[in-house]
């Protein structure tokens, strides 16, 4: 077993680490959301899951794909990719924006108890998944296969496949783009200055209601990329898979430190390795059991959170 | 605004004993006869209707009851309060298809296997505040429902089957479709935790959540040992939960992990908000509301939970307390010119 590992171990790293990219990003939905408003953006999850259906329509209606047509190779290929990553992230930001007019904006400006958003997100989650299971007869859908999975190669006995390498570059080149934001721009120092002091932020000018919308964007589009490469990387989908990859998500953000953007890259990381460790070693079936149980361990010895705040002085 | 919540209190303050006695009888009256309206609008066009009274409706009341006890009164985010549930109702699965015992021996021993989860649970997890707490309980859910999943010795994926039904008493006899007498069964234990948080809230234990839920650290300065009620609170929610887990099993007859979904969690949840958080008649005119209304509007069959959903949404949005919100007096942060 721990020779199969050892032999396997370079390959189950990369396959671990484009899973870490997808919950990275839905991560920093969650996180970026709880930083400025320190909120848990239930429908999220949902969020991600309309993003994966943006990809498959563009490769299945707007470029015909079928089951039994030709991948695409070359240029061509990443002419499509590009679109549909573009497709599903515009698709959940725009969402993501709808979803907080709707549902958090008018309980937000009455500062009601917590957890009425809390309520409120749970009732659009449901809502949002719904639709879509109508609209999809509850079937999972499958994407075509838009290109071949080939090995580019093998780096240090690790196994380069094709589409967990896109996964991997692209998502840190997003994650670099989003620190940059958030440290450069304007709107990104103004939702850093609401995450610090909202109060404070307020006095000195910031439009809160412009700076929670582009929060919303923000995090909406990095969950709706995480979509993109789902799809890319399971080729399926189905109404309901937000919920399982938003808990992961959650957990992960939690783990690095929710409100912190490192927090969700590093938790993320961490998580998509350790969830594919454990399910070599345990199955898959136990994996779940395996995150939760080391997510309590840490939250018992570390509360104050790798990156984050501390813990055990978070207002409920 | 009109708050029914105060108009209510307000009765039952003026009023003395022997109206006091009348009030609670009648409500009482008219919860008991529930399962006798079943010719009228309160039909339920699908399921029937006798059922729908006992599940969903009287066990989401008896959990939204104890979740009430966590939430409502101390303040903790649980989200894995569906794990009480399934332990109680396991219990009863493996000791009632096991060993001789019934379900009224088996009721304290589900009761006391719920409350040990929540102290193992409670003692690492309460030293968490507010969503780190949360997302906790809400793995130890997971991990419970996963572990009956994936564990073939307690029927794994296909559940138990086979969970005899509770003894016949006076002659009454429980048959898998004798609702009414379920729906009384159940009405008494509701009546009977009604009684117990009733004069929980009042004494000690009831001050001490209510110093905890308002602002924990003014409390432990003031000498509020906070962790232990902290505790007592969640030990206490659980062993409701393992209450209405027992009395779950031993009326579907069947339980498997499906059952216990986080989903189940999160419909308790909203339950206890729709309600009223804090207010036990508020969370039971949730929980009734909740449990009852997706099968009353099955005629829109595929759209309901859709409609579900929106409903939450509309709710939280035009009235964030709930239906009926606890007295003002009682609310966190009084607002200026109350006290």
């Amino acid at each position: 077993m721990l020779n199969n590992f050892l032999d396997q171990f370079a390959t189950l790293t990369v396959g671990g680490l484009s899973l870490g990219f997808i919950y990275v990003l839905i991560a920093l939905g969650y996180t970026m959301v709880y930083g400025v408003l320190r909120m848990i953006n239930f429908a999220n999850s949902e969020v991600f899951m309309y993003g994966t259906f943006a990809t498959i329509i563009v490769i299945r209606d707007l470029f015909g794909f079928t089951q039994q047509s030709e991948p695409a190779t070359g240029f061509r290929l990443f002419y499509i990719l590009f679109l549909c990553l573009v497709a599903s992230m515009l698709m959940s930001g725009i969402l993501s924006i709808l979803l907080e007019l709707v549902a958090y904006r008018r309980l937000r400006n009455r500062g009601s108890n917590k957890l009425a958003p809390l309520i409120s997100a749970i009732g659009m989650s449901i809502v949002l998944a719904e639709f879509m299971r109508i609209l999809t007869d509850s079937r999972y859908v499958g994407s075509p296969r838009v290109m071949e999975k080939k090995s580019l190669g093998t780096f240090f006995g690790a196994e380069l496949r094709l589409d967990n390498t896109i996964i991997i570059v692209a998502g840190l080149l997003l994650f670099i783009s989003l620190s940059q934001f958030v440290q450069r721009t304007r709107l990104g120092k103004a939702i850093r200055a609401v995450s610090m002091n909202e109060d404070a932020a307020k006095l000195m000018g910031v439009n809160l209601n412009f700076v929670v919308s582009g929060t919303f964007l923000v995090g909406g589009l990095m969950t709706g990329a995480a979509g993109f490469f789902y799809v890319l990387k399971y080729e399926n989908t189905s109404f309901n898979i937000g919920f399982e990859l938003g808990i992961a998500a959650f957990t992960a953000a939690i783990l690095g430190g929710i409100g912190n953007i490192k927090g969700a890259f590093y938790g993320g990381i961490v998580l998509g390795l350790l969830e594919t460790y454990a399910s070599f070693f345990l199955g898959t079936q136990w994996k779940a059991v395996t995150v939760f149980i080391v997510l309590v361990v840490v939250l018992y010895f570390r509360p104050n959170g790798v990156f984050g705040e501390a813990i055990t002085q978070t207002r409920a | 605004m009109f708050n029914l919540r105060d108009w209510g209190a307000g009765i039952w303050e003026r009023s003395g004993r022997p109206v006091r006695v009348l009030i609670a009888l009648g409500a009482i009256a008219i919860a008991a006869s529930l399962p006798l309206l079943g010719g009228t609008f309160l039909k339920t066009p699908i399921a029937d209707y006798g059922s729908v009274l006992v599940f969903p409706v009287a066990i989401f009341v008896i959990m939204a009851l104890g979740l009430n006890i966590v939430i409502g009164k101390s303040g903790l985010l649980d989200l894995g309060y569906v794990a009480f549930f399934a332990i109680g109702a396991y219990t009863m699965g493996i000791l009632g298809t096991k060993t001789g015992l019934n379900s009224w021996e088996i009721l304290p021993i589900g009761i006391a296997m719920a409350m040990f989860a929540g102290l193992i649970l409670g003692v690492p997890a309460l030293r968490l505040r507010g969503d780190y707490l949360a997302i906790i309980t809400l793995g130890f859910g997971e991990i419970v429902r996963i572990t009956a999943l994936n564990l073939n010795s307690i029927g794994g994926a296909n559940g138990i089957v086979g969970i005899p039904t509770p003894p016949t008493i006076f002659g009454l006899e429980y048959t898998f479709d004798n609702h009414r007498l379920y729906f009384w069964t159940f009405l008494i234990i509701i009546l009977l935790t009604i009684w117990m948080i009733r004069r929980l809230s009042v004494r000690r234990a009831g001050r001490a959540w209510e110093s905890i839920r308002q602002d924990e650290d003014a409390a432990e300065l003031m000498g509020v040992p906070t962790f232990k009620y902290k505790i007592w609170a969640f030990v206490l929610g659980a062993s409701v939960g393992g209450a209405a887990g027992v009395l779950y099993a031993s009326k579907t007859l069947f339980i498997s992990p499906d059952n216990f979904t986080l989903q189940v969690s999160i419909l308790i949840l909203a339950c206890v908000v729709f309600g009223g958080m804090g207010n036990i008649w508020g969370v039971i005119l949730g929980a009734v509301i909740l449990g009852y209304l997706p099968d009353r509007i099955r005629f829109i069959s595929d759209a309901r939970l859709l409609v579900f959903g929106a409903v939450l949404v509309l709710m939280m949005n035009l009235r964030p307390d709930g239906l009926l919100p606890r007295k003002k007096r009682e609310k966190a942060l009084p607002e200026k010119g109350q006290s």
